[in-house]
């Protein structure tokens, strides 16, 4: 023991160290540290960029902030077209992993057959739609399937509550809920919401767990009312839709506008399409005949051929007119009157609707006065609705007009408008002179138009129109009960290739009451071919009930006794030839 | 003296230090039922337009005219059936 611890007693030899070599090591490690400091000092604070980006890649997310489609309602606020979310469910069928069993729960899910959901996940794309635009509630039922590869995305669907009635005006959208056609279209701008996004901070299981910061607010699309009455514009499509059918027509279109304003009231088309399901609708239904055709108005523009001969002082009311013998030659060109009349005052030349009358009253004119009435009364130049693709008509220069196509403008024929041109035209003989814009969208009360003739020439001319309706007029089936009613009736033969056929276009412009006029009511039946073809006989019954019903739905007072309406005797009547 | 003091400052920092952690937690709980609520507002809000979507198609003319005619066997009445009172506004 003694032995031992005396052994270990014995100093031990310490090998020597060089000298430096305890620093050296010291010296390195520091240099290490130093290194790890500074890298990490780097990393902090000078280039964070890319560890900053991967961190936040991990929890931070930038998420879309939805904002919808602003709704489109009637001059009442009744909604005419209303956006609601829906979603759409697509899968990367690589990427799909599906237990038998829940194929079939997917497909009980969706409404379909496991079968074709198997066919589309297998058809070899490397995305597949398995069902667009269904409810919430239905994409809420396949997400707790919690199927990998399956996956939905938000949009929004477009409804429009009024169908077929209505489709012509609004138009519709596309997929992503911006405006294709009609009033959907132009008004894209005001209508569209603009989404927002904002950043956040997200768990692990997905969920939103704080804000970060709003990167852009989302920004709702704002309401668009239309100056269109839901209960007119459906009364104006029943009654069209009733006349078409019961003339066997090809085409038709009825315009209601207020009188006071110029704002359309209604529109309506036949053919139509319902916007709700227009997968394989023709292009051809959906146009806005109404806007973007033009046909020759026929006799509905004589009043404007009167109006500028009274204006320039050229003719009275009262002043003598020879028709007999029913032709008028000039030059190699004969114009006929189906029915000769004897000496016509000016008021029964628009009352019995005489193209040879109404010729010889355009020749006492001057060219470019005439011009300048149809002009001022807006045909030649688009009636600024405010529609996508409305059409101007075609009024040519004066300064080109030989006499024969002087005397044939006079009744219609050789210029082009479109029906809501031809109803906003009739604002100047319903107010005092002044023609007034026709707009689609509501506006507040009346406006003031744009001077054409003088008060004394648009009541003059009132009054002719009035007469035409009465018996020994063109159009007693015009007449309304109740009320005092004015307007013209046109029968144009159509244009087709290099000459008139003998398929017609006819129609019939009107207001009431004409005491005070309220409503301008504006007919056009194309090709009708059931046997009658005069605007009297096709397109008058239809004025007369729309009218009717018209001014009944908006409390019109009466300006007439209920039993005003004098037909005259069968056989009797007075047909007027364009 | 000194040891005291510290040990106090220790003990308030502790319970600092808690009490961020006990708000923060309030905050993210706050938070999610916030989220909560604006999902459900904008759900109300997606409702509220289904809902106006279909009283506007019940309420569609086309619907109200066939259930007048059809149904209730209502009929717009001839000129001779009606009586304009004159004077206008009824009470």
């Amino acid at each position: 023991m003694t032995g031992a611890s005396a052994a270990l007693k014995q100093p031990v030899p310490v090998p020597a160290l060089p000298r430096l070599r305890a620093p050296l090591v010291f010296g390195i490690l520091l240099l290490l540290f130093i290194a790890l400091v500074a890298r990490s000092l780097y990393l902090q604070w000078i280039d964070n960029a890319f560890l900053q980006e991967q961190g936040s890649s991990r929890h931070s997310r930038e998420i879309e902030v939805p904002a919808h489609r602003g709704r489109i309602v009637d001059r009442a606020g009744e909604p005419l077209a209303i956006s609601t979310p829906v979603k759409s469910i697509w899968a990367l069928p690589g990427q799909v992993e599906i237990a038998p069993g829940k194929l079939a729960l997917l497909a009980q899910a969706l409404e379909t057959t496991p079968q074709a959901l198997a066919k589309k996940l297998d058809d070899g794309s490397d995305f597949v739609f398995l069902a667009k635009q269904v409810p919430p509630e239905v994409a809420g039922r396949v997400a707790a399937l919690r199927i990998k590869g399956i996956h939905d995305q938000n949009e929004y669907r477009r409804f429009y509550p009024a169908g077929e009635t209505m489709s012509h005006i609004l138009g519709f959208t596309g997929d992503r809920d911006v405006g294709q056609e009609g009033m959907e279209l132009t008004q894209q701008e005001w209508l569209g919401g603009k989404p927002g996004s904002r950043r956040v901070i997200i768990d692990r299981r997905g969920d939103v767990v704080e804000d970060v910061e709003a990167i852009r607010a989302p920004q709702a699309g704002r309401d668009l009312a239309l100056a269109i009455d839901t209960r007119l514009q459906y009364l104006a499509f029943r009654e069209l839709k009733a006349a078409v059918d019961a003339n066997r027509a090809k085409a038709g279109g009825l315009v209601i506008l207020d009188a006071q304003s110029g704002e359309i009231l209604a529109l309506a088309n036949w053919p139509t399409y319902n916007p709700n399901a227009r997968n394989k609708v023709a292009r051809e239904k959906m146009r806005n005949r109404a806007l973007t055709d033009v046909f020759e108005p026929g006799s509905t523009l004589k009043p404007f051929t009167v109006a500028s001969a009274l204006e320039s002082g050229k003719v009275r009311p009262d002043t003598v007119i020879q028709t007999a013998p029913g032709t008028f030659t000039i030059g190699s060109n004969t114009i006929h009157d189906a029915h000769p009349n004897g000496a016509l005052t000016v008021e029964q030349v628009i009352q019995k609707s005489s193209n040879v009358g109404a010729a010889k009253i355009a020749l006492s004119l001057p060219p470019a006065t005439l011009w300048q009435t149809l002009s001022d009364a807006g045909f030649g130049t688009p009636p600024n609705t405010g529609f996508p693709g409305e059409v101007s008509g075609r009024l040519r220069p004066a300064k080109t007009w030989k006499p024969i196509e002087q005397a044939t403008m006079a009744y219609g024929h050789g210029i082009s408008v479109n029906l809501v041109q031809l109803a906003r035209a009739y604002t100047v003989f319903a107010s005092d002179g002044e023609l007034k814009p026709a707009t689609l969208l509501k506006g507040s009360g009346p406006v003031a138009g744009r001077p054409v003739v003088t008060a004394g020439t648009a009541l003059a001319v009132r009054h002719m129109l009035e007469l035409a309706v009465q018996p020994g007029g063109t159009a007693p089936k015009a007449q309304v009960p109740g009320y005092r009613v004015a307007g013209k009736t046109g029968t144009a033969h159509k244009l087709e290739g290099r000459g008139y056929t003998n398929k017609y276009v006819s129609s019939f412009v009107g207001f009431a009451p004409a005491s005070n006029p309220r409503l301008i009511v504006a007919v056009m039946l194309d090709e009708p071919s059931a046997g009658a073809h005069f605007g009297g006989e096709v397109a008058a019954p239809v004025f007369s009930a729309v009218m009717g019903s018209a001014l009944r739905m908006l409390g019109t007072p009466p300006d007439a006794p209920q039993d005003n309406v004098i037909l005259p005797v069968e056989g009797s009547e007075v047909r007027e030839e364009t | 003296m000194m040891v005291r003091l510290n040990l106090l400052l220790l003990a308030v920092l502790v319970l600092c230090a808690l009490s961020l952690v006990t708000s923060r937690h309030q905050a993210r709980k706050l938070f999610v039922e916030l989220e909560r609520e604006q999902a459900q507002a904008r759900s109300y809000e997606t409702e509220y337009g289904q809902l106006q979507l279909e009283q506007s198609t019940w309420a569609m003319p086309v619907r109200v005219e066939k259930i007048a005619r059809d149904q209730m066997r209502m009929q717009i009445p001839g000129p001779r059936r009606i009586e304009v009172v004159p004077g206008g506004v009824p009470r």
